[in-house]
């Protein structure tokens, strides 16, 4: 990853190709009885640095999106595109964070979780995926617990630990699917903010999946839109300039409001 | 209304003192926490009883003391005949158990990997699971003949299938998020199978483990129960049999405990350690 600060890299990369494509996508679930549509012609794209979120009420197929992105659910139709090259599986460029907490290996603590993802995809060997990881947690702030195993860990830790080891990854893409919702409200706000402070400072490119109104405001810089049943893009906004100090501010206000409207209002 | 005024105030805190041990406690409520001491008084004074009901019915035939029957197998430990049976025992058990765990895991894998392979473990568990592995000696014996080959082959039932179900059901019970996990880090085939599903299955495969383990046990004892193991060479079960025909009910006793004592040694020593090492360390299991 380059040291650019995130405003230049975008600049930067306006005029090359949008990092990922989704094109027309349809997504469906076929049990052995019926065949239940998850998304409907969806399409957008995600440009290098973007904090991209994908906001819908449950039943909107942003999860499934997201898990389409990710390679574990093939398309019914349409394709996704990531650097112009079609996903076809799942793989290490795209790292997601879950948001259940048993997404880190009980039977490794915490260093060994971080530095799994390397050691597995075979990125690198034990000795720098250790290092690697002992920085990666040390971005995150839990360099203290490396050798303390996942269930000593508070539920806000366990969701660093799962950052650090996506971050350790260096992907192309992270996904994150509700990685906050199973927090409390407070350990939720310190991890928001942790979350706009790693990217700030590591410039990564992120699609985000929430259900809220306000995390979406605050931790994205584009939201999109879904409506449910099945998921179909229903706007895309700007929310560009919104962070933790603007909360309550008329313009956030305002752009909540809308995206309230958007949502609730049926045309 | 009156209404109070309540002043708002803000506090600076200072960092606290780190905090202090509690004081030990005295040295029999630490002794009595531990569960192996708590273990040792039930034994004791079960063994007490067993003698004061022994000394009660005065009938050394029927019911030989604790004392007796401790003598009499401290006498065969001294002169290498427990030993030797239970070598012997242990043996054939070993043999029928790794060879009944090494075709559970098979048996498992090959279900969690195929549908088909799923049907025929499940329907094939669920007929023979409930058939205690001791009532297919006597067609083992026409098949087998009367010797070791016939011992294994109840020793395979009996581990078989009670193994091969807690690892089926370990293996589906691995969280959906794992597995995704592991997928999207690249990990596919066996390494798959190596590094998410067999660790995260690891408390049900152990339980299944324990079980087999016993019911091996129990199964072998019960088959040298109707002959020695081969030509003379009889087991733990054989000795109880034999000292029963020459009415050395002290003998009896000590055959026993031998088998107790092996039993609660494996599951004390062996099972609890690898359980300790793991499962419970890593929070998986209580």
């Amino acid at each position: 990853m380059t040291a650019t600060h995130p405003r230049e890299h975008q600049a930067l990369s306006a005029t090359s190709p949008p990092l990922l494509q989704v094109r027309q996508l349809t997504l469906d679930y076929r049990s052995d009885e019926r065949t239940i549509r998850a998304t409907h012609d969806v399409s957008f794209d995600v440009l290098e640095a973007d904090r991209f979120v994908l906001l819908g009420a449950s039943g909107c197929g942003k999860s499934s999106l997201l898990k389409a992105v990710a390679g574990f659910l093939a398309p019914r139709s349409g394709e996704i595109l990531l650097e112009g090259r079609p996903v076809t599986e799942p793989g290490p460029d795209r790292v997601v964070v879950f948001q259940e907490f048993d997404q880190l290996p009980p039977w490794k603590r915490v260093l060994d979780n971080v530095a799994f993802g390397l050691v597995a995809s075979r990125q690198c060997g034990k000795e720098e995926a250790r290092e690697r990881a002992a920085q990666a947690l040390a971005t995150v702030g839990l360099s203290r617990f490396a050798d303390a195993y996942p269930h000593q860990l508070s539920g806000g830790m366990k969701q660093r630990v799962a950052i650090a080891r996506a971050l350790a990854m260096r992907p192309r893409v992270l996904l994150m699917d509700e990685p906050f919702a199973a927090l409390d409200a407070l350990t939720r706000r310190s991890l928001q903010e942790e979350l706009l402070r790693l990217w700030a400072e590591l410039c990564f490119t992120l699609l985000f999946v929430t259900h809220s109104i306000e995390e979406a405001l605050l931790v994205g810089n584009r939201i999109l839109l879904l409506s449910p049943h099945p998921g179909r893009v229903r706007a895309e906004l700007d929310a560009e300039g919104f962070g933790l100090a603007s909360v309550g501010s008329p313009a956030f206000q305002a752009q909540q409001q809308r995206i309230h409207r958007l949502l609730f209002e049926t045309a | 209304m009156s209404h109070v005024h309540r002043p708002e105030f803000e506090r600076e805190l200072p960092a606290l003192p780190a905090p202090t041990a509690d004081a030990p406690l005295g040295t029999a409520r630490r002794l009595w926490q531990r569960d192996g001491i708590r273990q040792v008084v039930v034994l004791v004074v079960i063994a007490a009883a067993w003698e004061a009901a022994a000394r009660w019915a005065g009938n050394d035939l029927l019911l030989p003391g604790f004392l007796q029957a401790a003598a009499a197998w401290w006498d065969d430990l001294r002169n290498g005949e427990l030993l030797a049976r239970t070598a012997a025992s242990l043996s054939l058990l070993l043999q029928g158990y790794a060879l009944g765990v090494a075709l559970a895991l098979t048996l498992s894998a090959l279900a969690v990997a195929t549908r088909t392979g799923r049907d025929v473990l499940v329907t094939l568990t669920s007929l023979f699971n409930p058939l205690p592995a001791i009532a297919l000696l006597p067609l083992a014996l026409l098949w087998f003949g009367l010797g070791q080959g016939s011992l294994v082959f109840v020793l395979v039932h009996a581990v078989l299938w009670p193994l091969a179900l807690a690892t089926l059901s370990g293996f589906q019970g691995v969280p959906e998020t794992l597995r995704m996990a592991g997928r999207n880090y690249g990990l596919r085939g066996l390494r798959y199978v190596a590094h998410i599903l067999v660790p995260s299955a690891l408390p049900a495969v152990l339980s299944g483990l324990r079980i087999g383990w016993a019911f091996a046990w129990r199964t072998l004892i019960a088959a040298e129960l109707f002959f020695g193991a081969s030509s003379g060479r009889g087991g733990l079960g054989w000795y109880i049999f034999q000292s029963r025909n020459e009415l050395m009910t002290d003998k009896v006793f000590a055959g026993l405990a031998t088998v107790v004592l092996i039993g609660w040694l494996v599951e004390r020593f062996v099972f609890d350690t690898v359980e300790r090492l793991t499962v419970r360390r890593w929070g998986m299991q209580r």
